[in-house]
C-alpha cells in the first residue's frame, strides 16, 4: 500500500516540476472521473457489507470443507464469485483452510473466482463496459478459474 | 436516466436509514453491515485517490500515438507482454483496474488488450502473488498463473473478435 502512495506521489512532483498547468489539468481530470462514479462505489458498498454479513470467514470455511471434493469446487467458486475479499484477508484464510484438509483444487477455486469473477462489482464495471460486456466476461472468467482448478487438482495429484 | 438517480437515492437513504435505527436500538445484525460498510469504504479510500491521480496524469501526459502504436490494432505479442507486465506493478485489483481498462481504451488501445489488462490486473499482481505464495506454496501459485494467464489473454482475443463483428463500443465520457 504505502510503496502505491510514494510512486503516485513521486509521479506527481515529476509532472509538476515539468508542467505545473498539466498537473493541474491532471488533478481537475482525477476529481471529474472519480466524482462520477463514486455513486456507483456506494452502491456496491453497500452490496459489499450485506454479502460479507451473510457469508462470514467461518460460514465459508464450512461450506469450503464439509462435502465431496467436486461439490466443494462448485461451492468454493460460487462464494468466490459473489464475494469480494482483499487478497490479504483471503490468503491468510486459505492457508488456514489448506492446514485443515481442504483440497489444493477447492482453494484454488476459491480465490482465482475471487480475485476475478465480480458480482459485488457488476454495477461498476457495467458503468464502464455495458451489461453485454460485463456479463461474457464474468462467465469467462468463472470458466476460466474453473479450469484451473481442475489442473491444480490433476497436477496436486487429487483428481487421479 | 432521472428515474434511476431516484432509485439509487431511494435505497441508499433506506440503507442508511436502517443502519441508524440498528445502532440507536442496538440490533447487531444492523451493525454488523454498518462495520462491513465502513471497514470497506476506508478500504477504499486507501486506493482509489492513488488510482484516480494516476489517471488522471496518464489521461494528460500519454499521448494517443504512443498507445495505438504499442496496444492498438498494430502491436503484436509484444503488445500482449507490455499490458500484463503493467498490470502486474499496478495494486488494487479489478476495481482500480475498470477505470484504468476504460482510459486505455479511449487513448486507443485495442480492446483484447484491454480485456487482457483486467484479467492479468486481477490474477497477477506482483505483490500479490508473492504473498500467494508464502500461503499457498509456490508450486500452487505456478500452476495458477501458468494456466490462468494464456487463457485470459485467448480468451480476449476471442471476445475483441466477437465485439468486433457487432461494431462494439464503450461508453462515453465515464
Amino acid at each position: 500500500m504505502y510503496y502505491t502512495y510514494t510512486i503516485t506521489g513521486l509521479i506527481l512532483l515529476i509532472s509538476f516540476i515539468i508542467n505545473k498547468q498539466k498537473t493541474i489539468k491532471a488533478i481537475k481530470i482525477s476529481f471529474i472521473k472519480f466524482k462520477k462514479i463514486f455513486p456507483t462505489f456506494i452502491t456496491m458498498l453497500i452490496l459489499v457489507s450485506i454479502i460479507l454479513f451473510l457469508f462470514p470467514d467461518e460460514v465459508i470455511s464450512n461450506y469450503l470443507g464439509n462435502s465431496s471434493k467436486f461439490i466443494s469446487v462448485l461451492l468454493a467458486s460460487f462464494i468466490g464469485s459473489i464475494t469480494l475479499m482483499p487478497g490479504f484477508v483471503a490468503f491468510p484464510l486459505s492457508g488456514i483452510l489448506l492446514t485443515k484438509g481442504v483440497p489444493y483444487m477447492v482453494l484454488s477455486a476459491f480465490t482465482t473466482t475471487l480475485m476475478m469473477v465480480g458480482i459485488i462489482t457488476y454495477p461498476i464495471e457495467k458503468e464502464y463496459f455495458g451489461t453485454k460486456v460485463t456479463i461474457i466476461r464474468n462467465i469467462i472468467s468463472f470458466l476460466i478459474a474453473l479450469t484451473v482448478a481442475i489442473m491444480t487438482g490433476i497436477f496436486f495429484g487429487e483428481i487421479f | 436516466m432521472k428515474k434511476n438517480i431516484k432509485m439509487r437515492i431511494a435505497y441508499i437513504s433506506i440503507y442508511f436509514l436502517f443502519l441508524a435505527v440498528s445502532f440507536v436500538l442496538g440490533y447487531n445484525p444492523g451493525k454488523e453491515i454498518g462495520y462491513n460498510f465502513v471497514s470497506f469504504l476506508l478500504y477504499m479510500l486507501k486506493i482509489l485517490p492513488c488510482a484516480f491521480i494516476l489517471i488522471g496524469l496518464f489521461e494528460v501526459w500519454v499521448k494517443r500515438e504512443l498507445i495505438e502504436k504499442h496496444l492498438g490494432e498494430e502491436s503484436g505479442i509484444k503488445g500482449y507482454i507490455w499490458i500484463t507486465l503493467f498490470a502486474g506493478t499496478i495494486a488494487g485489483g479489478l476495481l482500480v483496474a475498470f477505470p484504468i481498462a476504460y482510459s486505455l481504451y479511449n487513448k486507443g488501445a485495442k480492446l483484447s488488450i484491454v480485456f487482457t489488462y483486467i484479467g492479468a490486473a486481477a490474477i497477477c499482481r506482483i505483490p500479490m502473488t508473492l504473498y500467494e505464495a508464502s500461503f499457498m506454496g509456490v508450486k500452487f501459485t505456478m500452476i495458477r498463473l501458468l494456466f490462468s494467464l494464456p487463457l485470459v489473454i485467448i480468451t480476449s482475443i476471442l471476445l475483441e473478435k466477437y465485439l468486433g463483428k457487432r461494431n462494439y463500443k464503450m461508453a462515453e465520457g465515464k
